[in-house]
């Protein structure tokens, strides 16, 4: 391009200046020199931080908890993600229809998105509280003894992913739920002159036409499933033996209870490849149909 | 929406209830807080009809911790943020929207950027970064990795493409400055969109936790959030009334604002979302 230099060019950049330096301070400049830290060792008060290579990454493939915090995180993600988008597409269509109550109903679906999962995971920790919390009573009622469901190995996870369900799909629902009504009428008035059942209407019409907003929504899910910590905080603290920590809290862990910062960095790379890896396919595959359709 | 599909008879009934189940799944935490946080103790595990009301724990909850101050530093949070959000975005956005200059594109990609890479996941660098700034434990703190908003931008950059070119051609002619045209132009059509923007901001970081967590340690800094995680894990034997009371007190603002505005909340989290 050979364009003249022109005086709004300065204009447009002065506009632009405050945003990217911040952009540039907090985001950009932090990821890079993650990367440059995980090469580091962590500064110590006799033992200034030196390079050290890929001693942090070898030191993570080592790292038993590590791993079973990948897994975990990915068996986070395999619980959350398709269950709350499967829950948020039910709930949009039955708040879609006029059933009885609908404003109520939908009203219900989305108060967990208003209300700060740090002040409802207290409440879901008496629901889980063996002996007297809300799921023993419950289950006492037919005579079950309640596991201990945040302080099992076995349940522990389950447990905390189904608040992060619970906490999400009404959030997922209002997207479907916007999708829904953008789609015309005159779709399902000519669907049933054709005979077509409602389960073939949904899924051969509104289904499909919801695709691109399944999408943006599973980006989403998969962000916050590599994103979200914050119950975790509050009901389990990564336990027991670890049944429950996902990457970031790992990484909150090995940062600010361990000071272990050269090893927090080469987690954090482990996460922003991860994020990455999402944001090339939403980026690559995703950003035509969604955003500038 | 056409009812050509709209569900008749036995499944009708059965959709209804179905969707009823759901909602009454969904709201059970609220309903358990509410009813909790308005009776004795006692009642904390022990469900009667005939249980006294009370407003002991809210009072009790108030005195145990210093939760005016924690409001307090979350309105002052969330406010700041939302001012300086609006305006640097808008100021951004106008420039993606309207303005023809080198590097642009680029510009805008490591805009998006941030889209993916939160600060919520950059704690370690960023909490090295206050510290250098010597703002730890500071209001400020919390709030400016949060101030310069690529979903901001991104959603007023489409905002703005949508204003007819033509009425910032008239503007011009009139003699207005490009920062008049966006005053006086731009930012009047876009009142939805900030509306919109303005909400999700105000809900997220009222919500807001482990980069607050990180960055504060003092009753001066903390907002609610942090405050009541601080109040409910020190406190010895868990009292479920006071929590529950405090958790209330905790998300009424979102609470209230929610049902007093729950049409436009949820539209323009369509909105938002959507566009």
């Amino acid at each position: 391009m050979t364009r003249r230099f022109d005086r709004s060019w300065i204009h447009a950049w002065l506009m632009l200046g405050p945003s990217l330096a911040l952009l540039a301070l907090f985001t950009h400049w932090p990821a890079v020199a993650t990367i440059i830290d995980s090469f580091y060792s962590t500064p110590r008060p006799r033992r200034p931080s030196r390079m050290v290579g890929f001693e942090n990454f070898e030191q993570m493939t080592a790292d038993p908890v590590f791993w079973q915090a990948v897994w975990n995180n990915l068996w986070f993600a395999l619980g959350t993600i398709p269950v709350s988008i499967a829950l948020a597409l039910l709930m949009a269509i039955w708040v879609n229809d006029r059933i009885a109550g609908r404003t109520l109903v939908r009203m219900a679906y989305f108060t967990p998105t208003v209300l700060p999962m740090i002040a409802v995971a207290n409440i879901w920790l008496f629901f889980y509280t063996p002996q007297y919390g809300l799921l023993a009573q419950v289950l006492g009622v037919f005579g079950v003894q309640s596991p201990n469901w945040l302080g099992s190995k076995d349940t522990a996870l389950a447990a905390v992913t189904l608040v992060a369900v619970w906490k999400e799909a009404g959030f997922f629902m209002i997207f479907y739920l916007a999708a829904l009504q953008t789609i015309s009428p005159t779709l399902a008035e000519a669907a049933a002159l054709e005979g077509a059942s409602r389960w073939t209407y949904f899924r051969r019409v509104q289904f499909p036409l919801l695709m691109p907003t399944t999408l943006f929504v599973l980006v989403n899910a998969v962000i916050g499933a590599f994103r979200t910590i914050d119950h975790i905080v509050v009901l389990t603290k990564g336990g027991p033996d670890n049944a429950t920590l996902l990457l970031l809290y790992y990484i909150y862990q090995v940062g600010f209870s361990f000071w272990d910062t050269g090893y927090a960095a080469a987690l954090t790379v482990v996460l922003l490849a991860t994020l990455g890896l999402i944001a090339i396919i939403q980026y690559g595959v995703l950003e035509r149909r969604i955003h500038y359709r | 929406m056409s009812d050509v599909y709209a569900p008749r008879g036995t499944a009708r009934v059965i959709e209804t209830a179905g969707a009823w189940l759901l909602a009454v799944l969904w709201i059970a935490p609220l309903v358990y807080a509410t009813w909790t946080a308005f009776h004795p103790s006692e009642f904390a595990t022990r469900f009667s009809l005939f249980a006294p009301l009370t407003l002991d724990n809210f009072a009790r909850a108030w005195e145990a911790a210093p939760f005016a101050r924690y409001f307090l530093n979350t309105f002052v949070l969330v406010t700041g943020i939302l001012v300086a959000q609006i305006v640097l975005c808008t100021l951004a956005a106008y420039a993606f929207a309207r303005y023809e200059f080198p590097g642009a594109t680029l510009a805008f990609a490591v805009v998006l950027a941030q889209l993916m890479i939160m600060p919520d996941v950059l704690i370690v660098e960023n909490y090295k970064t206050m510290g250098r700034l010597g703002i730890l434990d500071t209001i400020p703190a919390i709030g400016l990795p949060y101030v310069a908003s690529a979903f901001g931008i991104f959603l007023l950059r489409q905002t703005f493409k949508t204003v007819p070119k033509e009425l910032d051609d008239a503007a011009k002619v009139e003699g207005a400055s490009p920062l008049q045209v966006l005053w006086r132009v731009y930012v009047p059509l876009g009142r939805p969109v900030y509306v919109a923007y303005a909400l999700v901001s105000v809900s997220y970081h009222w919500n807001n936790f482990l980069w607050p967590l990180i960055v504060t340690n003092s009753v001066e800094s903390r907002p609610l959030t942090v405050g009541l995680q601080v109040f409910s894990s020190t406190d010895q034997g868990i009292d479920w009334s006071i929590i529950c009371a405090a958790t209330l007190m905790t998300s009424a603002p979102l609470l209230l604002g929610f049902l007093l505005f729950q049409r436009q909340f949820v539209q323009s989290f369509m909105r938002a979302g959507i566009r």
